[in-house]
């Protein structure tokens, strides 16, 4: 930062460049910097910047593939669901060794399981809910790590399942005194399915049950009649048509089209410890994330990642899943081409109606700086960067407006946060 | 009763349970529907089709495909490992601790109320603390394996070291032998049967709780084998490897076993 410093490498000057512009964009002048910088010293200077910007995200992405890999060999977590694919199949599809990297995917039995796993660093980085890395960085439900959410994985993907008894039931109305799952507390899972039950008039606190079960263990759930029903992610909606147990009633896509619900994260000291090696893995699951995105590969796609190494599921179903042609348990065979859909664009707007729900539902009491969280935690702008350097198109904005398929206020606007969650009848905050 | 009587006994038990397990699997095989070809199979799999399911994982008991996916002769490996190490670790404080108590009253007294309290506490029960303090999944359920198998020992070491007749105590005393020789020569041969018997039901436990931490935090051993069956709802091979959970228990067990028959003495 200081002229003193001494030179040594191109790569140190461009991380200063970089240092250097972001302290420009922020105070605007030289002179308000370096009256700054005279207060708080040059070292902690930069140190409170890094806590409002991912620096060392972006020294990495200024120096593009200058830099060499850290660490080659890579251990990434995953929970055997379909929203998991990019990640899952980039080991044997080779995004990973494309991109320079040895990693080996590790699958874990449950969503504390992994939030652990990745906190204690035996994970390098890790298939979460997005939600997980907002709640974790801000220390609900867990202990206080700041984590940092490259990419979404997939969009869609997630249903209404309901045990075959209720097939009588027509809206949310019909489900009082219900019994549900949810795979977490932190979980689009669980936000979809209150808010679905919520603009149905049923409080999801008083009016139903709504219990955290391992994906896996849903079916078995179901079939013992311990539960009427879940909002789960695939394959454990297709396996409860495939075993008879259940239907599908909703997809969550009917609730709203192109909702993020899993992500891949990692500690943000692991991305700033190992910048190029961050930049690297990065790459490679917006790499995979963009070839699942097209349909064609999806049949493809199931047989790589059925076998017991990674989901373990008979490739037929994860063909329903991905594809979209399914038989729905009703007796119908639906042709739903983005029943799940993959795109790693994090927008900002996304975390920013996950925290809304997470105050609404009482998850979160303090005051929330939705903005602040979601700009740390969602890396909007590098992941444009990493999609525009593999040449993929990518969004202009960090912030959208979200329109919803289901509810009476359709559109969220990521800028009235508050009177987002004030317009709902039933909430806890 | 004579020699011939004794074996035609025991002969008469091991022809019973052939019988009874014929019997078992006779009306399990019967009331299991037979599977039409294209057609999903409904409810439990019959013994043939556990059976061959078995055959296929035992005659390729070592292979790796990666980490998610190893042979069961490899995930019983680790379990067995991580039992024999949380349980050393067990044996060792437990035993110490409880020969301590076990010839202080006064100090068995005031610790009793805190092991009563700590003793029925399920060993999983402690798996996010020791996750959140270890920092590290394999150690923890090594933990869990370690206060699984620590109480029993415990609780049967003090008892059976203050059951030691004063006598013995009393005659090593006399004879002026030291603190260590006394532990070695007095003390703990007196109590080696309860200890044994001690570490007889722990072991049992442990291996009891390894499988359920291990369903926990996934990765290796064989809870993680049926946790990951259980995914796909293979049942075939859950129940097989809950079969052979039941007989790796039965082997330590017989350890245990024969281990308390070369210790008892006569009075």
């Amino acid at each position: 930062m200081t002229k003193e410093r001494k030179i040594e490498s191109t790569e140190m000057s461009i991380a200063n460049k970089v240092e250097e512009a972001v302290a420009y964009a922020i105070f605007g002048s030289e002179v308000r910097r370096r009256e700054f910088i005279r207060m708080v010293g040059a070292a902690g200077a930069m140190t409170i910047l890094d806590s409002v910007f991912p620096l060392g995200a972006a020294k990495a992405l200024a120096q593009e593939k200058t830099g060499p890999i850290e660490k080659k060999s890579l251990k990434v977590g995953f929970i055997p669901i379909t929203c998991a694919t990019p990640i899952i199949m980039a080991e044997p599809m080779g995004f990973y060794k494309k991109h320079g990297l040895d990693v080996q995917v590790h699958k874990a039995s449950g969503w504390a399981m992994i939030r652990d796993l990745s906190i204690n660093g035996e994970t390098d980085a890790t298939h979460m809910l997005t939600p997980m890395p907002l709640a974790i960085s801000m220390g609900a439900g867990s202990q206080t790590v700041p984590f940092v959410m490259p990419a979404v994985e997939n969009i869609n993907g997630q249903a209404i399942t309901l045990a075959n008894k209720h097939k009588g039931v027509k809206e949310a109305k019909d489900m009082k005194g219900f019994k549900f799952c949810v795979p977490f507390d932190y979980s689009m899972h669980n936000f979809l399915l209150r808010y679905f039950l919520a603009e149905g008039g049923i409080d999801p606190d008083k009016d139903v049950q709504i219990r955290v079960v391992p994906p896996p263990e849903m079916v078995a759930n179901l079939r013992a009649g311990n539960v009427d029903g879940y909002l789960a992610p695939d394959p454990f909606n297709q396996r409860a048509v495939f075993e008879g147990e259940g239907f599908i009633f909703m997809l969550s896509k009917d609730i709203w089209p192109g909702h993020p619900c899993c992500a891949f994260a990692a500690r943000k000291d692991f991305a700033e410890k190992y910048p190029n090696t961050f930049q690297a893995l990065f790459k490679a699951i917006v790499d995979a994330t963009n070839y699942a995105h097209n349909t064609e590969h999806r049949q493809e796609i199931a047989k790589a990642i059925a076998p017991r190494n990674f989901l373990n599921q008979p490739a037929e179903l994860l063909e329903q899943v991905l594809t979209g042609v399914y038989p729905d348990g009703l007796g119908n065979m639906k042709n739903v081409p983005d029943r799940i859909d993959f795109d790693p664009f994090p927008y900002h707007s996304m975390a920013i109606w996950i925290l809304t729900q997470m105050k609404r539902w009482g998850y979160i009491k303090q005051d929330v700086d939705y903005k602040k969280i979601a700009q740390e935690v969602y890396l909007a702008s590098d992941c444009r960067a990493v999609m525009k350097s593999l040449g993929y198109k990518a969004p202009a904005q960090d912030s959208t407006k979200h329109q919803f398929a289901f509810g009476k206020n359709k559109t969220f606007d990521p800028n009235t946060p508050a009177e987002y969650i004030r317009s709902f009848p039933i909430r806890r905050a | 009763m004579d020699q011939v009587g004794v074996l035609s006994e025991r002969k008469r038990a091991i022809l019973s349970s052939v019988v009874l397990l014929t019997v078992f699997l006779g009306i399990w095989q019967l009331s299991v529907k037979t599977p039409t070809p294209g057609v999903k199979a409904e409810g439990l799999p019959g013994p043939v089709a556990v059976a061959s399911r078995a055959w296929e994982m035992v005659s390729d008991p070592f292979y790796d495909n990666g980490p998610n996916d190893k042979g069961i002769g490899i995930q019983l490996g680790y379990s067995v490992r991580r039992l024999s190490i949380g349980y050393s670790a067990a044996a060792l404080v437990a035993i110490c601790l409880g020969v301590m108590l076990g010839l202080s009253p006064g100090l068995y007294r005031a610790l009793n109320p805190y092991i009563q309290v700590l003793k029925p506490i399920s060993p999983l029960a402690w798996m996010p603390l020791f996750l959140y303090t270890i920092k590290d999944s394999s150690q923890s359920a090594i933990m869990v394996i370690f206060m699984s198998s620590l109480w029993p020992i415990l609780a049967n070491t003090a008892f059976g070291v203050a059951g030691i007749k004063r006598d013995y105590l009393n005659v090593s005393a006399l004879l002026q032998l030291s603190w260590f020789k006394r532990l070695w020569k007095v003390i703990l041969p007196a109590a080696a049967p309860a200890i044994v018997a001690g570490l007889r039901i722990s072991v049992g436990s442990a291996w009891v709780a390894i499988v359920a931490a291990e369903m926990l935090i996934g990765g290796t051993g064989i809870g993680y084998f049926v946790w990951n069956e259980w995914n796909n709802l293979q049942l075939t091979s859950v129940i097989f490897a809950i079969l052979l959970t039941g007989f790796v228990g039965l082997v330590l067990d017989f350890g245990f076993a024969s281990l308390a028959k070369t210790l008892t003495y006569k009075e």
